[in-house]
């Protein structure tokens, strides 16, 4: 069982991540270089947070042009579970993985902030150990991190179970206070907050556990899958 | 670009010719005070550098600490005053990317950063305003965006600053100590430059730093880029991991000119470049230009012509130029050429080590004016006066400009901004707090002890989470040096700073002197700023809230210090007074036993009481635990309650204690012959202060807390 986690110039994230799962879940993990291409024995592959292309033009549209995205959509075609945090969450919009996109945060401001979320689909391969409305004590750390679609997309979010995360409380002004999303088939996830700040007890005394579940969950997946 | 009569004598002593064009830009550049220090390298002198921790090397720009375990911490402090008052996002910005870059040289990766900020009055003064939120706003872009978590400094308003800011940036590495880089060089070793573009940007810049804020020079502001920062930051760090660097030298102040002619003196070598083979961002870029523009994003690498297409590869991995500028000579030359010709050729050591100057000094006019306590009585009621406290700039919370700092990233920061001082987790499993304080208001005053104040109080921070200082860096700010009476007033500073870290045999590990800070009005006040590390076995003691019938001792002893205070000052608008003044066997024992009594877990939660006195530390303690509480200051002192309440003593620490280790830390207290009092509980919904019997003061938590947390926000609101 192996995770690829995927590195873009300017992704600031990816330590940390290989660092949660390897460290933290005694994953197997693997940096993959953007101009790489993905082997085809990885079984999840991760899109760190970051600021790939230091956000020129905007927010993981560059990063969503990258060679190693054409592997990343293959992958998603044949179910394997994808996780974009953050920028990789913004890549994965921008790359037309998942539908919506990211716009400027309300307060105009970066935000850096511990927040609630609530788990609204405990079905996809990063939330299936979550309990259906279950707590999630987390931070996001974002400048672009309002989600946004029009009332006809978001209808057929809802329909379909897309919405997996939203804010407890009015955080950035995202619509319906959506914290992250899956695409139709459910395995191909993207949150702006960071679950890795939030798995460990010595940098999370709110309440790590729930944040574990969200790695846990993916070696769940794996486990059964394998 | 002109030189003082004593250094063109020195020129004429030394190179018996007249100087090129190009030589006199190069010189002009590093005898500019900001890169020579020549009025106060004399006196740094005198600060104590080594200790058990220190690890020495030939070249380093940052100060490098032993933490054990084969594990190594890199720091250094800087500021972008100048800059920042001129255009205040891209004055920050690079003022963050300067200082990163001095700890990536000793080959360790940038895991923190501290920034200490200074603005005008923002409650009435527009400009300040804008000054304040740009400069904040560059500090988030540049440090958000390279993924260096922002956890701590502090931000503070006086009408001194008016029209001016203060930008000062710390920041701190970690790596293992194998993988330092040792600076040396070898004959025929290849002179790199890799990174960003050199342009027009920052050209002169140090020369402007070195004289009074007059005109906008804009051009002298370098522009950010921190995309380009990242990359190198990954690029050198892969590169010192192949082992391709031999030496290495961030560019920052007189650009190409001071890193040459440093690096060169340092190792014993010359160098001889090409300004054909720098890469530029604007073709019609001339020689001198070259030799004295700050673009940022550049570092200066030694590597051997073995390593060369290694290091080629790896920048080419991240598309970051690379250029192959010169090489390593033997003459201990610094010699620059264009083509086959050659525009300065001058011993490097000659360059790099400019004429010092003896400044005069004399005590300033404007002390023996200073009085005693302000005349007028204020009508306001001590509950008013609390709640006006809170509600002052200088000590509401700064959660508007903390949350726009990614404080998170990383993954160490374990006791998170907002707190005595940040907390970082290191992979030896120990544990690293910072802190950095200054306190303009005190050293004003009395430069002397305010410089002490602000390093104890700096020290008194990092000992509430459980650490140990073992390491400072400092950063004095002063106006004119050539002004008498303010040359006093750094070497009262630097003196006075000396004492103390000798004293509590704290190393000095970094620092930077920054003169000329002078705005139309007039100098600023004295403003040292002291950086202190601690280092903890394990854990630090997590903050927890204060709950109902949770006991409070204040340690230490709270005098009739009332000058330079929040009090004096916001609320009587009174500048004078007596300052506070650390005394020094009392600083050592109260400091020894927080940190016995942390390790025996006794304590809950410690706080420093500094700013805006007792009441004031008290009220964050009942905001935080949304718990009242009942304190009577009787247990305080025999002063006024102005005293009691206000004063900002040092040496003092709030212990938030559980009733049943009331007797042990009372014991250990004692034994240690501390001055302490049990001074009152946590309970209710109100901040009360009663004189014998009476309540004086009563503030509710509510109330308290939403000025407190919002006040700041509402200024800036306010356009």
């Amino acid at each position: 069982m192996k995770v690829g986690v995927i590195v873009f110039p300017g992704s600031n994230c990816d330590r940390d991540m290989y660092h949660v799962l390897s460290d933290v879940f005694n994953l197997k993990a693997e940096f993959f270089w953007h101009e790489k291409s993905l082997p085809k024995n990885i079984d999840a592959v991760i899109l760190p947070g970051g600021f790939s292309y230091g956000d020129r033009l905007r927010a993981g549209v560059i990063a969503a042009n990258s060679p190693i995205i054409s592997d990343v959509k293959k992958m998603a075609a044949h179910g394997i579970p994808i996780l974009g945090v953050c920028n990789g969450f913004q890549i994965l919009v921008e790359s037309g993985l998942l539908p919506g996109v990211l716009l400027k945060n309300e307060s105009l401001n970066f935000m850096c902030e511990w927040t609630n979320l609530i788990v609204k689909n405990n079905k996809t391969p990063f939330t299936n150990k979550l309990k259906l409305n279950q707590k999630i004590p987390i931070p996001i750390a974002n400048g672009e991190g309002r989600y946004y679609v029009d009332k006809e997309t978001l209808n057929q979010l809802k329909k379909n179970n897309q919405i997996v995360f939203s804010y407890e409380n009015k955080v950035n002004g995202s619509v319906s206070q959506i914290a992250g999303v899956c695409n139709n088939d459910g395995n191909v996830v993207g949150m702006m907050p960071h679950p890795e700040r939030a798995a460990e007890k010595e940098i999370n005394q709110i309440d790590h556990k729930p944040s574990s579940l969200i790695f846990e969950s993916l070696i769940e997946t794996m486990g059964v899958k394998n | 670009m002109s030189f003082q009569e004593h250094e063109k004598l020195h020129i004429k002593q030394n190179i018996k010719r007249d100087l090129t064009k190009t030589e006199l830009q190069v010189l002009a550049a590093e005898w500019s005070e900001h890169c020579s220090y020549k009025s106060s390298k004399k006196h740094l002198r005198m600060l104590p550098t080594t200790g058990p921790n220190v690890i020495v090397e030939k070249g380093y720009d940052s100060g490098v600490l032993d933490v054990g375990g084969g594990y190594v911490v890199t720091v250094h402090i800087e500021s972008h005053n100048h800059p920042s008052a001129v255009e205040p996002f891209g004055g920050a910005a690079t003022g963050v990317g300067g200082v990163i870059r001095d700890i990536l040289s000793a080959g360790t990766r940038p895991i923190a950063l501290f920034d200490g900020l200074r603005f005008g009055n923002i409650e009435d003064d527009v400009h300040a305003r804008w000054l304040f939120k740009n400069a904040v706003a560059g500090i988030a872009d540049y440090g958000n965006c390279l993924g260096i978590p922002t956890i701590g400094g502090e931000v503070e308003f006086d009408s001194c600053y008016k029209n001016y800011a203060l930008v000062d940036v710390a920041s701190v590495g970690f790596g293992k100590k194998s993988k330092l880089i040792k600076n040396h060089a070898n004959i025929g070793d290849f002179v790199l430059l890799i990174g960003g573009s050199t342009g027009r940007d920052g050209v002169g810049g140090s020369q402007f730093a070195s004289d009074a804020l007059e005109g906008e020079d804009r051009s002298a502001v370098q522009i950010p880029d921190p995309f380009i920062e990242k990359l190198i930051i990954e690029a050198i760090l892969e590169a010192r991991d192949k082992k391709c660097i031999n030496a290495m030298k961030d560019l920052g102040g007189g650009g190409l000119s001071c890193a040459i002619s440093e690096t060169a003196e340092s190792l014993g070598i010359g160098i001889e470049l090409d300004v054909e083979n720098v890469h530029l961002r604007e073709l019609d870029l001339s020689p001198d230009e070259i030799m004295i523009s700050e673009s940022q994003e550049r570092m200066l690498v030694i590597t051997s012509p073995k390593k060369f297409p290694k290091i080629n590869q790896i920048c080419k991995k991240f598309r970051i130029q690379c250029s192959m500028i010169g090489k390593v000579k033997k003459d201990k030359m610094m010699h620059v050429k264009k083509g086959k010709k050659t525009l300065a050729l001058l011993p490097a050591d000659f360059v790099a080590r400019g004429p010092l100057i003896d400044r005069q000094k004399s005590i300033p006019k404007y002390l023996s004016n200073i009085t005693s306590s302000p005349k007028k009585k204020i009508k306001k009621s001590p509950s008013n006066v609390l709640a006006q406290l809170l509600s002052s700039p200088n000590i509401a919370s700064k959660h508007w400009v903390f949350r726009q700092y990614d404080h998170e990233v990383g993954i160490r920061t374990v006791v998170k901004p907002g707190f005595d001082s940040s907390v970082l987790r290191l992979d030896n499993g120990k544990s690293l707090s910072v802190k950095i304080d200054g306190n303009p208001k005190h050293c004003y005053l009395d430069p002397r002890h305010g410089a002490i104040g602000c390093f104890e109080e700096a020290c008194r921070n990092v000992v509430c989470t459980g650490a140990k200082p073992i390491g400072m860096v400092d950063h004095l700010q002063f106006g004119n040096p050539e002004d008498p009476e303010i040359f006093w007033t750094f070497m009262e500073s630097i003196e006075g700073i000396t004492e103390y870290a000798k004293s509590m045999k704290i190393p000095c590990v970094g620092g930077k002197v920054s003169f000329y800070n002078e705005t139309s009005d007039g100098p600023i006040k004295p403003t040292p700023l002291i950086g202190v590390l601690g280092l903890m076995e394990k854990s630090p003691l997590l903050p927890s809230p204060p709950i109902e019938n949770d006991v409070i001792i204040l340690l230490g002893e709270t005098k009739d210090e009332l000058g330079g205070s929040e009090y004096y000052e916001y609320v009587h608008n009174f500048i004078g007074g007596t300052v506070p003044k650390v005394d020094i066997p009392t600083s050592k024992k109260n400091m020894t036993s927080v940190l016995s009594l942390i390790s025996k877990k006794l304590v809950k939660n410690v706080h420093d009481c500094s700013k805006g006195g007792l009441a004031v530390a008290l009220s964050e303690l009942c905001i935080f635990g949304n718990v009242g509480c009942n304190v009577n200051l009787k247990n305080v002192s025999d002063m006024s309650f102005e005293g009691s309440l206000f004063s900002e003593s040092h040496s003092r620490y709030i212990l938030v204690v559980k009733k049943k280790n009331i007797r042990s830390i009372k014991e250990l207290l004692s034994k240690n012959k501390c001055s302490f009092s049990q001074i009152g509980i946590f309970s209710g919904d109100q901040i009360i202060f009663t004189s014998t019997t009476k309540p004086i003061l009563k503030l509710r938590v509510d109330k308290a807390e939403n000025l407190y947390l919002n006040s700041l926000e509402r200024i800036i609101q306010n356009g």
